[in-house]
């Protein structure tokens, strides 16, 4: 195995790359969601450049690890990462939200690699419990991670799924708070507190890890220390920065749903470049 | 007409047929285990029975998830919770996703009885039906339970089930259920008397008051409510002057709206719908409830002889 090092040097190369994809795609489709996107650009990249056996010739391979996006509105982010993956031709990239795209609006099925469409929020960890039980009757090791977004587990939905995936001692299971702090009319503390975060979780019988969800290095050791953790559910609340990367994107509301223009996507892509 | 049977007894014991059958198929419920008769598959195969809780939104979202990995997922609860408290997960989270999920919803309708209105579904055909490519059944009594059951089994998809909490008489006479078909149980004429559910025994007890009036009805189990059968539909519609549709759910949205829509799109006669009105329910037997809210045998029979006057 490559040392830590050089795995992290890797994927934050790729976590560029995909930053970049989503303006450019985002910048095309002229809408959705470039904040809680960014946001999660090195969960989603350790989950799939690293963390997870998958094959992206093979999606419905059976011994593939699972990844549910129930904030299915982060899915450029997704869907750069499937596509730098290989599950298909990147030119669709630019087809986002457009008439009979491959790439919907928020994710569904017909995009290779979807396991399951999500966007009402507050349903993905309940199928991601789904998908960890139907694992374990198949006595398959295999692990699920279930992408939330902060603002998302407002959503009594996810308390359901989080009592529910304790009582079944479902050890396979992942969960990763985007917690990034806002949500599209302001900051989660104005619109409905979350805290005591940690304190909820771990009330609810999960094992919580607080990660900073943009260290790479963290991110895997949390990842790893997840997958050591036997008869209860794994939470790793990553603490993020909405529209991180782009400096006149971070902490910035309006970014939730808001695609850049032509001028704020130059600039961006200038940003990033600049990181190269 | 003869016994009286619980179609969740037939609903539970054609579960553990399923799971004897078939190592794929996996139950769920939320805390109604008793009552929809899932805890027969749940005795039998604990490892494959997952009790959600009172938590039927989980439970539906978690069936996907299930379903997402290749198993025959059957998710029970009552009608109104399976239908109005989890509609955006049936719909989000199942149907959308074209998943294999099998929803068998019991207590629907006003016979729920005593528990009064917050638990009477008669809405559930509503909303279900207007969820794309969601097929919904009602079946009419214990052995079209089990049929309809494993017609679902058989096919890939999600599926609505409903059927209700009090004895049903078992229809003699009637073919066995295809999905997607109605069937004529007695030639008539003039009219034809369309029914779901325990309507076809009402609409037979009707039958024989109108006979002696010298009114032949057809009579017609519709169990599958979504696909509906446009064939037989659109053939009846030019044998008979007048439609009149029954069944245990509002007048809104349900079978007589289906049969509706395919007569005036086709060729149009008059639909007369019996079913309870823009009303909710309350408590009661389940004998005082279908007379208040007029689904008994004396207002079919009122409502043919309207619309043949």
């Amino acid at each position: 195995m490559k040392p830590l090092q050089e795995k992290s040097k890797f994927l934050k190369k790729k976590a560029n790359k995909i930053r970049k994809l989503i303006v450019e795609m985002l910048s095309v489709a002229k809408s959705g969601h470039p904040g809680g996107s960014l946001s999660a650009v090195e969960i989603i990249t350790c989950l799939y450049f690293e963390i997870m056996k998958h094959d992206p010739k093979n999606a419905a391979w059976p011994a593939r690890d699972r990844f549910h996006l129930s904030k299915g509105h982060a899915c450029p982010c997704l869907y750069a990462v499937l596509s730098e993956a290989g599950y298909f031709d990147p030119k669709h990239l630019f087809t986002l939200r457009k008439l009979d795209s491959l790439l919907q609006g928020h994710p569904d099925r017909r995009t290779p690699g979807i396991e399951v469409a999500s966007g009402s929020l507050g349903q993905g960890l309940s199928i991601a419990l789904g998908m960890s039980l139907a694992l374990r009757l198949d006595k398959s090791d295999c692990r699920v991670y279930c992408l939330m977004g902060d603002g998302e587990i407002q959503e009594g939905n996810i308390w359901e799924a989080a009592m529910a995936a304790s009582h079944y001692k479902a050890d396979n299971l992942c969960g990763i708070v985007d917690y990034n702090r806002f949500q599209i009319d302001g900051r989660t503390e104005e619109i409905m507190n979350l805290e005591p975060l940690v304190n909820k979780w771990e009330s609810f019988g999960w094992h919580v890890i607080q990660v900073d969800g943009h260290n790479i290095e963290d991110l895997l050791e949390s990842f790893y220390e997840a997958k050591t953790i036997k008869g209860k559910p794994t939470v790793l609340i990553a603490h993020t920065v909405k529209g991180k990367g782009i400096s006149f994107m971070e902490h910035v509301v309006d970014f939730h749903g808001r695609a850049p223009t032509e001028e704020e996507t130059r600039i961006a892509l200038k940003e990033l470049e600049e990181i190269d | 007409m003869s016994e009286q049977v619980y179609a969740r007894d037939i609903y539970g014991k054609t579960l553990v047929e399923l799971g004897r059958r078939d190592s794929n198929v996996v139950v769920l419920d939320a805390d109604l285990s008793g009552s929809t008769r899932t805890c027969f598959f749940g005795k039998e195969f604990p490892e494959r029975f997952f009790n959600m809780g009172v938590a039927e939104q989980n439970m539906m979202a978690t069936a996907a998830g299930f379903a997402s990995c290749g198993k025959i997922v059957f998710v029970s609860t009552f009608s109104m919770f399976a239908s109005a408290r989890a509609l955006d997960q049936v719909r989000n989270s199942i149907t959308y996703n074209n998943f294999n999920i099998k929803i068998v919803a019991s207590h629907g309708g006003l016979t729920v009885g005593e528990d009064g209105s917050s638990h009477q579904a008669l809405e559930d055909i509503s909303f279900m039906r207007s969820i794309p490519g969601l097929r919904v059944i009602v079946p009419c009594d214990g052995p079209e339970t089990k049929e309809a059951v494993l017609a679902a089994y058989k096919e890939e998809g999600p599926f609505y089930i409903r059927i209700g909490r009090s004895k049903a008489a078992t229809i003699e006479n009637k073919k066995t259920f295809v999905l997607g078909k109605g069937c004529i149980i007695d030639e008539g004429k003039d009219v034809a008397l369309i029914c779901s559910g325990i309507m076809v025994a009402k609409a037979m007890q009707a039958l024989s008051l109108l006979k002696k009036e010298g009114i032949n009805p057809y009579l017609v189990n519709m169990p599958t409510i979504k696909p509906i059968d446009e064939e037989l539909i659109i053939n009846l519609s030019s044998k008979v002057k007048a439609f009149v549709v029954c069944e245990e759910h509002s007048i809104i949205g349900g079978l007589g709206c289906a049969v509706a829509e395919v007569v005036c799109e086709n060729n149009p006669i008059l639909v007369k719908r019996v079913g309870t009105k823009d009303v909710f329910g309350q408590s009661g037997s389940p004998d005082q409830l279908l007379k208040k809210y007029g689904l008994e045998p004396q207002d079919i029979a009122q409502a043919v002889k309207e619309i043949l006057r």
